[in-house]
């Protein structure tokens, strides 16, 4: 009832996305992960630190009329590699999808490590991070082999 | 094996090859015999930091074999300071030569300019990361002296935190199953990450502020220099360096075998008393880094070393 409640708090969508089990208190950073916080062209509603019997509390996205693609999906293991992913088409649930890091995060994040080759941004090569550990999430720079700093790697999305 | 940019390329088959292709090069690196295995070969030298002895070992490598270099010159006069890429830099080295040596400041440069290049990379330094020529020749003159790479008890000590050196040899040594003590200041202890991963791959790694107190245990102490710019200021720079200085005196109980290394240039350090010990070993390393290198070069560019070389050892 609780989950049904929550879902309810925003208007359910006709199409779209809703990225659903959100760790509480990161849907901001995976509007910004998705470029959604910047992108004005689509209704995104958002909850946040609503209860959840999985998870204690969560937050949720609802994105509509776009669907995400899997590519972009990925990019959210890096704040929320638990989150379910359903593609909502005529009010139904289309499509299921699970977030896949792969062995490595290309192009998606800048290295943590200040003196880095990578910190000048006119060097053209992709910013390559290689998938250490996937529990908890551990990244090392494929370039300079610095373990990445998760706090701040939020920070340096590109 | 493309290039040479971390230790990680190199397999332990790999290291004794190489090491054994420089045993028999040892005559042409004295230049008591000439062999041009690298004759037509243009080696590219791209220092973009100060370089005394890496620079100039490769240089010397190259041309005892045969093979000429061109180099990048002064960073202030070439088209770097115009804001030239790293990444056009090499496209541009990488049409002019067969195979490239590079330092630069920034750390992970070399991995970079491999991504980048056609021809092999050398890493001859990146930033505080990794110096793997640097290595060869330091595992060179450990087997030299040792006979073997397994089983040591190896202190590094002085500045751990930046010294690009140590980190290389710290890992290589581990994979021989070399025991490592390392000595420093808390200020300049040896990354957290690395002491991780050495542990990781079953290291015995102590670390200590004590050199002195440890030192007979040693089979080889390799120092570095500690830099004065590290500190907050000169007076805690005197406190803490006095420790890691080496003098003839302190070695009246150390093994008999035990060696004394150090990457060079040295300042105060190891008190010149020390030279005339038996235990001195960083001219020959110095002298080593031209024959690490000369097997290295033909490795990098496909060319075998001859099993019997005319002047060589038996």
């Amino acid at each position: 009832m609780a989950e049904e409640h929550n879902m309810r708090r925003v208007t359910a969508i006709k199409n779209g996305t809703v990225i659903d089990h959100i760790p509480s208190g990161q849907a901001l950073k995976v509007l910004e992960l998705l470029s959604l916080s910047t992108d004005t062209s689509v209704p995104v509603s958002l909850v946040m630190n609503v209860p959840s019997k999985k998870m204690g509390a969560k937050d949720i996205i609802k994105v509509e009329d776009r669907e995400l693609t899997q590519s972009e999906l990925d990019r959210l293991a890096l704040v929320a590699p638990e989150s379910s992913i359903a593609i909502i088409r005529a009010y139904s649930v289309a499509e299921k999808l699970n977030v896949n890091l792969g062995d490595e995060v290309r192009n998606v994040v800048r290295c943590t490590f200040s003196n880095c080759i990578t910190q000048n941004p006119r060097e053209p090569l992709a910013h390559r991070l290689k998938v250490t550990r996937t529990d908890p999430l551990a990244l090392r720079c494929h370039y300079c082999g610095r373990p990445q700093n998760m706090d701040e790697l939020i920070l340096n999305l590109l | 094996m493309k290039g040479l940019i971390t230790m990680d390329d190199l397999t332990n088959d790999d290291i004794h090859n190489i090491l054994a292709d420089a045993q028999r090069l040892l005559p042409v690196a004295r230049g008591e015999t000439y062999l041009p295995l690298l004759q037509g070969r243009i080696l590219g030298n791209l220092f973009f930091e100060p370089s005394t002895r890496t620079r100039m070992s490769f240089e010397t490598a190259m041309k005892r074999l045969g093979g000429d270099v061109v180099n990048l010159g002064d960073v202030k006069t070439s088209s770097v300071v115009k804001g030239e890429t790293l990444f056009d830099t090499i496209q541009m080295v990488d049409g002019y030569t067969d195979i490239i040596a590079m330092r630069h400041p920034r750390q992970g440069a070399a991995r970079y300019a491999q991504d980048a290049a056609r021809v092999p990379i050398l890493n001859g330094g990146d930033g505080a990361g990794h110096h793997p020529t640097q290595t060869m020749l330091d595992l060179f003159t450990i087997q030299q002296s040792h006979g073997t790479l397994e089983g040591l008890t190896v202190i590094l000590a002085g500045d751990l935190r930046y010294g690009r050196t140590v980190h290389s040899l710290s890992h290589a040594l581990v994979r021989f199953g070399c025991r490592l003590i390392f000595a420093s200041p808390e200020l300049l202890q040896m990354p957290t990450e690395i002491v991780e991963d050495l542990r990781e791959h079953g290291a015995d790694v102590t670390e200590t502020d004590d050199l002195l107190g440890n030192i007979n245990q040693a089979d080889v102490v390799y120092m570095t220099r500690i830099q004065k710019e590290r500190f907050a200021d000169e007076d805690e720079y005197a406190k803490v360096a006095g420790a890691y200085k080496l003098h003839a005196r302190d070695l009246g109980n150390v093994k008999s075998e035990m060696i004394i290394m150090h990457p060079l240039p040295r300042v105060d350090e190891i008190h010149p008393s020390v030279d005339a010990t038996r235990h001195a070993r960083y001219f020959e390393q110095a002298f080593n880094g031209v024959v690490a290198r000369m097997a290295l070069l033909c490795r990098l560019l496909g060319i075998e070393v001859p099993a019997e070389i005319q002047g060589g050892e038996a």
